[in-house]
């Protein structure tokens, strides 16, 4: 073991092999450049995970010295607390149930959710990811606009201000590279925002706002309540 | 080199070369073995694409998420050792967490923020997935294994949220179980009767709770990460 010196290969390779593309004929035939630099796992991949794992373990202890986890008094199914209220991340739901029969808030919803999310990744639609205006923009602005204004119609009925506000705020936000041409900035930027993007986003939105509301501001008999003028 | 002589000793030595086969990662073929001489570093290829490490591509949300369920194993294997899951013991079992155990309330705190923080973790990682279009082919059914360990950890978080016994505890799972009840043809009813043990949140349901929580739901998300990480890797990732 007292070698001063190692034999290695050419085992620092750049670049790993090219991948070819079939060009069929309505494809343009160039091939996308891709990025393909490596680096060694070790260290440069694993002292980051180390890393990351040590800053996640500090904030949480600091996060546990100084935040103690809620606990009430021991349970009693003859008192109920008004309001009862599941979990935070169920409270999204628990809110639609105020607005919609149980069947609807509590299973046809939900599993819509699920499946549309398990069928994200087998819709092949738009793939190049192109912006939403960018081909067959009167009829995308058509069926855009019939779907949104029915739902808006299904939410006014049943009274669901909470999701009617944040569809038409992400309506007006697809609205505006529709009528305003500008390639710079917020407005260029909307523009190059695909179909799947505005979707998505205003999933989330709808998402974030109904938790918020549910966990925030609703007190007893699930009336409106001021985060400060809760009593518990 | 031999900057330090023990630990060259120690690191040429027999049984440190028995357990570590290759030498020091100082040359790209150590680094290289050292990834697939690992069991544990073998989930990932001996290289990574630059791009991957990227904080700003992935914001390490993945990792993190997996770095929590750790946490959370850890945390929660430690509070088995002071928690029975009976209505008569649970409660008083938590109070004496909080006032008798040494850093009981610090390791209660730490598995209660950390389990919330894993939910909304995972949901920010498929949110980056989305975003970055990660799911598309032929990664196309990995975004299905992620969304069901997504459900995994709302369930994990759920099935714990009972074990407390306290008020929040309580009625948390009842409006939850109670939305359940929803399904029709009975369904529902049948559903939350299996969940519970009977018709109301009582001794069956915590035990069939406490048995979700602490070991069926987590060898399922086990194996699922374990096929999660996998196809990861063998479609060009980390």
């Amino acid at each position: 073991m007292s070698k001063e010196y190692e034999a290695e290969g050419s085992s620092d390779a750049k670049k790993i092999p090219r991948r070819v593309e079939f060009v069929k004929d309505r494809t343009a035939a160039r091939v996308r450049q891709e990025e393909t630099e490596t680096v060694m796992t070790v260290p440069n991949l694993v002292v980051r995970e180390i890393i990351a794992f040590m800053i996640l373990v500090i904030v949480l202890s600091l996060l546990s010295l100084f935040f103690n986890a809620p606990l009430e008094w021991e349970a009693n199914p003859q008192h109920t607390p008004n309001p009862a209220k599941a979990p935070w991340y169920f409270l999204g739901l628990q809110e639609l149930l105020h607005y919609f029969p149980p069947i609807v808030a509590g299973v046809i919803l939900p599993m819509l959710v699920v499946l549309a999310l398990v069928a994200i990744p087998y819709f092949n639609v738009n793939l190049k990811q192109e912006g939403m205006w960018k081909q067959h923009r009167p009829q995308t602005l058509v069926v855009a606009l019939i779907t949104i204004g029915a739902m808006c119609i299904v939410l006014l009925i049943f009274d669901v201000y909470a999701m009617l506000v944040p569809t038409l705020v992400m309506t007006v936000l697809m609205l505006i590279p529709y009528f305003v041409h500008s390639e710079k900035g917020f407005i260029g930027w909307l523009g190059t925002r695909p179909v799947q993007w505005w979707i998505m986003t205003w999933f989330v939105l709808i998402v974030v706002v109904l938790t918020a509301i549910g966990t925030l501001f609703r007190g007893p008999e699930w009336s409106w309540t001021w985060p400060w003028e809760h009593i518990y | 080199m031999e900057k330090n002589k023990t630990l060259g000793r120690l690191f040429t030595s027999r049984v440190w070369r028995s357990v570590f086969r290759h030498g020091l990662p100082i040359s790209n073929r150590a680094r290289a073995e050292s990834v697939f001489y690992n069991f544990f570093l073998h989930v990932h290829p001996v290289k990574v694409r630059k791009r991957s490490l990227k904080i700003t591509y992935t914001w390490a949300l993945g990792g993190l998420t997996a770095g929590l369920f750790i946490i959370l194993t850890l945390t929660g294997a430690l509070l088995m050792l002071y928690y029975r899951p009976s209505v008569s013991e649970a409660y008083a079992d938590m109070k004496d967490l909080q006032f008798v155990v040494s850093s009981g309330l610090f390791l209660r705190n730490m598995h209660r923020w950390s389990a919330h923080a894993m939910v909304a973790v995972a949901f920010l990682h498929m949110l980056r997935v989305f975003y970055t279009g990660s799911y598309k082919p032929p990664k196309e059914f990995n975004w299905v294994v992620g969304v069901i360990l997504l459900v995994l950890t709302i369930l994990l978080s759920y099935t714990g949220y009972l074990l407390p016994w306290d008020q929040l505890a309580f009625w948390g799972i009842s409006v939850g179980t109670n939305m359940a009840r929803a399904v029709p043809f009975g369904i529902g009813d049948k559903m939350s009767y299996l969940l519970l043990g009977g018709n109301i949140v009582g001794e069956n349901a915590l035990v069939r709770f406490y048995v979700l929580h602490c070991f069926i739901l987590p060898i399922a998300t086990m194996v699922l990460m374990g096929v999660h990480f996998w196809r990861v890797r063998k479609d060009g990732g980390v």
